[in-house]
């Protein structure tokens, strides 16, 4: 009885020697978890998964923080893809961070922008051109549809524009697999 | 002198169909009610649009100016009235519209004043620059700008110049009439683009299949007194007319993957961008008709010279469709794509109008599962395992179809062709490139949106701290200002030396609060006058009748209570 | 030397761990999705495997063995696994960052993978001396390793196959991996020759 406690306890501190030897030698600063998380998610920083911005999103899915189903933009192929990365379970998209929607734009209707440069400052990515006073716009190109400017805005003159197909942008469709004849 | 010739992986041999419309000469189209000229023809930029609705235009007026990079203009086809510029159907299978010039023709077909060129005393750069303008791009199906191609590799001059006159899809033949009927003005655009390539030799590549463009062509050489130059008769086998497997055949040189056939000196163009580098420099007339077959479901399959922008309809109209008549399709039965509509307009790029009926193009049989017998790779030209690629594609495991060189393929349709399970191996690869494409289009934009968006924090980051630098340095130089005050002053009002040696921390902090409050005071002042100013008599009566009513009212309201 | 040679030609493919021996299902299962993440799993396992039977070994013949305490085996060598799994993880970690982050989560879960435990139970049961538990370690996790691989490559190829609706995902792996399984086993036949 004794022995065996004894070499179980001389096998435990040895090994605890060494693990811990290894955790002081070999530490390492940094989560590369995280990137690879980040690079996943759609960078729309539209903060609908409850975080500032996606990275930090991705951060707190790396610590275990946050579910991986909060992200609508991202939606149910981002959700797989995150899935497959922490070989975790799917999860369809949780309801209390929004739907998954189509990608869109945001348009200011020029005749009602007032200039207040409210939704300048509330665009995550510097979309959004203009001045006090001066009419502003949307470059489009940049715009990542996060919605963000839609409540600063005291006029309401921004609208959310579905982005529609373009001869550059169709994509050609799955072929059919026709169901054989039995 | 027999020259020797190479083969080319794969390969099949479609039944050719094209006697029925070479019996014809090349015929003229009469002008149709409206062109509709899409301003995005060829690969690269959007040209944009130079001219207003409303506007007259004479034919071979630029309505599209080259834009970008690499992009081509667009020119008026004939003389006529802007309708409109506007959105319409463009020939692309998925009918979607693009941006295009709608023309009423007003009958005159008058031309611009038109600008010729000498080659050989231009600039290489000017020359290249002409082209573009002149809307040049090449004609075999590609529409790749030719004058980005026109340009001789490092070494400053070419080994090879191929030009491309196989045309081994099946029913097209305006390659072939074209060198049957204008071979010596085609020899001349290619004696200039010889020049400008400095290449050493030109091998014209035309399937023996076309005897009599063979025959002629020969003729011009020997006409034009031209040496170096040769046209070759080619085995017929499809798809002999893709660059990479002519030069192979002509040239023995098998371009690698990821590799430009330049890289080996050799540079490849169609026949018929040949014959429009002559219109453009001979004749300064810009690409703006083009010889498209009509062949298919009609009762006189022929070719004709048609004008960019005339309705696919009006076209066929004139070589009598049959009454079961169901499609266009643009192109040949191998590569060709279906048309959204049938008034769709000819763009450049449109070789052949091939009408299609369900008798003479059945539907497919229903597709059947792959049993890897391999025949789609004996006969993959471009050297590719397509029942791999299938395979991925079909699982959608981009990432692995890609590994297999997915973007080799040249979609010429071989192995749908020969798979004895009918499965339609190019619309998936289609799909795949399609798919790959636009999440690289989207990796692009979120990685753009992730870069402004740090950049963003490290801004705001920045100037929250750069605004609190300089608070403090204002703050520091208010209190000594203040420091120094605070000591002069009570020593020169009083006498009796009031002992202040050092301003403690909440005098200092009061003055500091003292001076703002000060401050604002005077901008206040200075601020408030400003627009009751200088007013009109007749204003400030009404502003003081306005005060006289605003003080009267809460007066009003003590007054009745109860009332 | 032949007898060595027959130790680890015996681990790889005649008593294959996941395929005849049937250990280590869990990780041949979860990690065959993708060939990339296999081959890395393989390799990691590999290394985790030989050092533990060097380790195990020489803990039992030294340490357990003199104290007459061989019913502690188990318990010794399950802790000494995961030491050496987390040692791995750690070092990895270190020095390749890029390998760490294609094993991901599964560097972790070596130590739940039984033919880790179950190979240095089976050196004891088998009698081997030290550089026979190392071959018969090695052995085993290159026939471990292959087995992955291959049934890696299967699964990709299945993701394109028309698969009843019932059999689809895990069902039709484990279909596969019993043929895999029945394929392996012939070679309990090469003895025939012998």
């Amino acid at each position: 009885m004794i022995t065996a406690l004894l070499v179980m306890t001389g096998i435990a501190l040895v090994l605890g020697a060494v693990l811990g030897f290894a955790s002081i030698k070999f530490k390492v600063e940094g989560d590369p978890l995280v990137e690879k998380i980040d690079a996943i998610l759609p960078q729309t920083q539209c903060g609908q998964c409850g975080f500032p911005g996606c990275r930090p999103y991705a951060t707190a899915i790396a610590d275990g923080e946050a579910e991986i189903n909060q992200c609508p933009p991202g939606g149910e192929e981002g959700i797989r893809k995150l899935a497959d990365l922490l070989g975790r379970e799917f999860k369809p998209l949780s309801e209390e961070h929004g739907v998954e929607k189509p990608k869109s734009v945001a348009v200011i209707d020029e005749a009602t922008c007032i200039g207040c440069t409210l939704c300048i400052q509330a665009c995550p990515v510097d979309a959004i051109v203009g001045a006090a006073k001066q009419l502003h716009t949307i470059v489009a190109a940049e715009c990542t549809g996060c919605e963000l400017c839609l409540a600063p805005c005291p006029v309401d003159c921004i609208t959310m524009e579905a982005i529609t197909e373009t001869v550059d942008t169709w994509k050609w469709r799955y072929p059919v697999v026709e169901i054989k004849a039995a | 002198m027999l020259r020797k010739l190479f083969k080319f992986h794969g390969g099949v041999k479609p039944q050719t169909n094209k006697t029925q419309s070479t019996t014809a000469a090349i015929a003229a189209v009469p002008l149709p009610d409206r062109l509709v000229i899409p301003l995005h023809q060829a690969v690269g930029g959007h040209p944009r649009p130079l001219v207003q609705p409303g506007e007259h235009v004479l034919k071979g007026q630029r309505i599209g100016g080259a834009d970008g990079n690499l992009s081509s203009a667009v020119h008026a086809s004939t003389s006529g009235i802007v309708r409109d510029v506007a959105q319409a159907v463009m020939p692309h299978t998925s009918g979607l519209t693009t941006l295009s010039v709608i023309i009423e023709p007003d009958g005159e077909d008058r031309w611009c004043e038109l600008e010729k060129v000498n080659y050989r005393s231009t600039p290489p750069d000017e020359l290249r620059d002409f082209l573009r303008d002149a809307g040049v791009v090449g004609l075999g199906g590609a529409v790749f700008p030719s004058y980005a191609k026109l340009k001789p590799g490092k070494e400053g001059k070419l080994k090879t110049l191929v030009i491309n006159g196989a045309e081994c899809e099946p029913f097209i033949t305006c390659d072939d009439m074209l060198m049957r009927e204008r071979a010596s003005d085609m020899l001349k655009g290619i004696v200039a683009m010889r020049y400008m390539l400095q290449a050493e030799e030109v091998l014209i590549g035309i399937e023996d299949n076309k005897p009599e463009a063979v025959a002629s062509v020969q003729a011009a050489i020997r006409a034009s007194g031209e040496t170096g130059i040769e046209a070759v008769a080619i085995p017929t086998r499809y798809p002999a007319g893709g660059a990479k497997q002519l030069i192979r055949v002509l040239t023995g040189i098998e371009v690698p993957h990821g590799r430009r056939s330049t890289d080996f000196g050799v540079q490849c163009f169609n026949v018929g961008t040949a014959f429009s580098i002559f219109e453009a420099l001979e004749h300064g007339r810009p690409l703006i008709s083009r010889l498209v077959t009509v062949a298919g479901n009609v009762t006189a399959p022929r070719n004709y010279d048609v004008l960019i922008g005339t309705p696919m309809d009006h076209l066929v109209r004139l070589a009598g469709p049959r009454p079961d008549t169901d499609r266009y399709i643009m192109g040949g039965p191998m590569m060709g794509v279906r048309m959204p509509g049938f008034d769709v307009p000819v763009v450049k790029a449109t070789n052949c109008v091939l009408v299609g009926s369900p008798a003479l193009f059945p539907a497919p049989p229903p597709e059947m599962p792959c049993i890897r017998c391999g025949e789609c790779a004996k006969a993959c030209p471009a050297d590719l395992a397509p029942f791999e690629m299938y395979w991925f594609s079909r699982s959608k495991n981009f990432g692995k179809a890609q590994e297999y060189h997915l973007f080799d393929c040249i979609e010429c349709g071989c192995c749908s062709f020969v798979c004895p399970s009918h499965i339609p191996l190019v619309d998936y690869f289609r799909f795949s490139k399609s798919e790959i494409w636009s999440r690289e289009r989207e990796k692009e934009s979120s990685d753009g949106a992730r870069d402004r968006f740090e950049f963003k924090n490290f801004r705001q980051e920045r100037e929250k701290q750069e605004k609190a630098e300089k608070l403090a340095a204002k703050a520091a130089a208010t209190r000594e200002k203040v420091a120094t005050e605070g000591a002069a002053t009570p020593a020169a009002a009083d006498g009796e030396a009031a002992p202040k040696p050092k301003p403690s921390a909440t005098d200092a902090k009061r003055a500091l609060i003292e001076a703002a409050m000060e401050k604002a005071r005077q901008q206040k002042a200075q601020v408030a006058p400003k627009n009751t100013d200088h007013l009109a008599p007749d204003v400030e009566a009404d502003i003081a009748a306005i005060d006289a009513r605003r003080n009267a009212a809460p007066a009003r309201a003590a007054d009745t209570p109860d009332a | 030397m032949t007898s060595y040679l027959f130790v680890i030609l015996g681990a790889v493919l005649v008593n294959n761990v996941v395929l005849v021996r049937i250990l280590g299902l869990c990780p041949f299962m979860g990690v065959s999705k993708k060939l990339e993440t296999a081959v890395g799993m393989g390799a990691a396992t590999t290394f985790v495997l030989t050092l533990g039977c060097g380790t195990s070994y020489l803990v039992d013949h030294y340490a357990l063995m003199p104290a007459g305490v061989e019913y502690l085996r188990t318990l010794a060598f399950i802790v000494i696994i995961a030491a050496i799994v987390q040692v791995t993880e750690l070092v990895i970690q270190k020095t390749s960052p890029m390998l760490h982050q294609v094993l991901g989560i599964y560097l972790p879960l070596i130590t739940t993978n039984c033919a880790v435990l179950g190979i240095p139970l089976l050196n004891v049961a088998l009698h081997h001396d030290l550089l026979e538990s190392l071959l018969f370690g090695f052995g085993s996790s290159v026939g471990f390793s292959l087995a992955l691989v291959l049934f890696a490559g299967i699964r990709e190829r299945l993701d394109g196959a028309d698969v009843p609706v019932p059999f689809k995902g895990t069902a039709i792996a484990m279909v596969t991996a019993g043929l895999m399984s029945l394929a392996f086993m012939g070679f309990a036949g090469l003895d025939k020759f012998h």
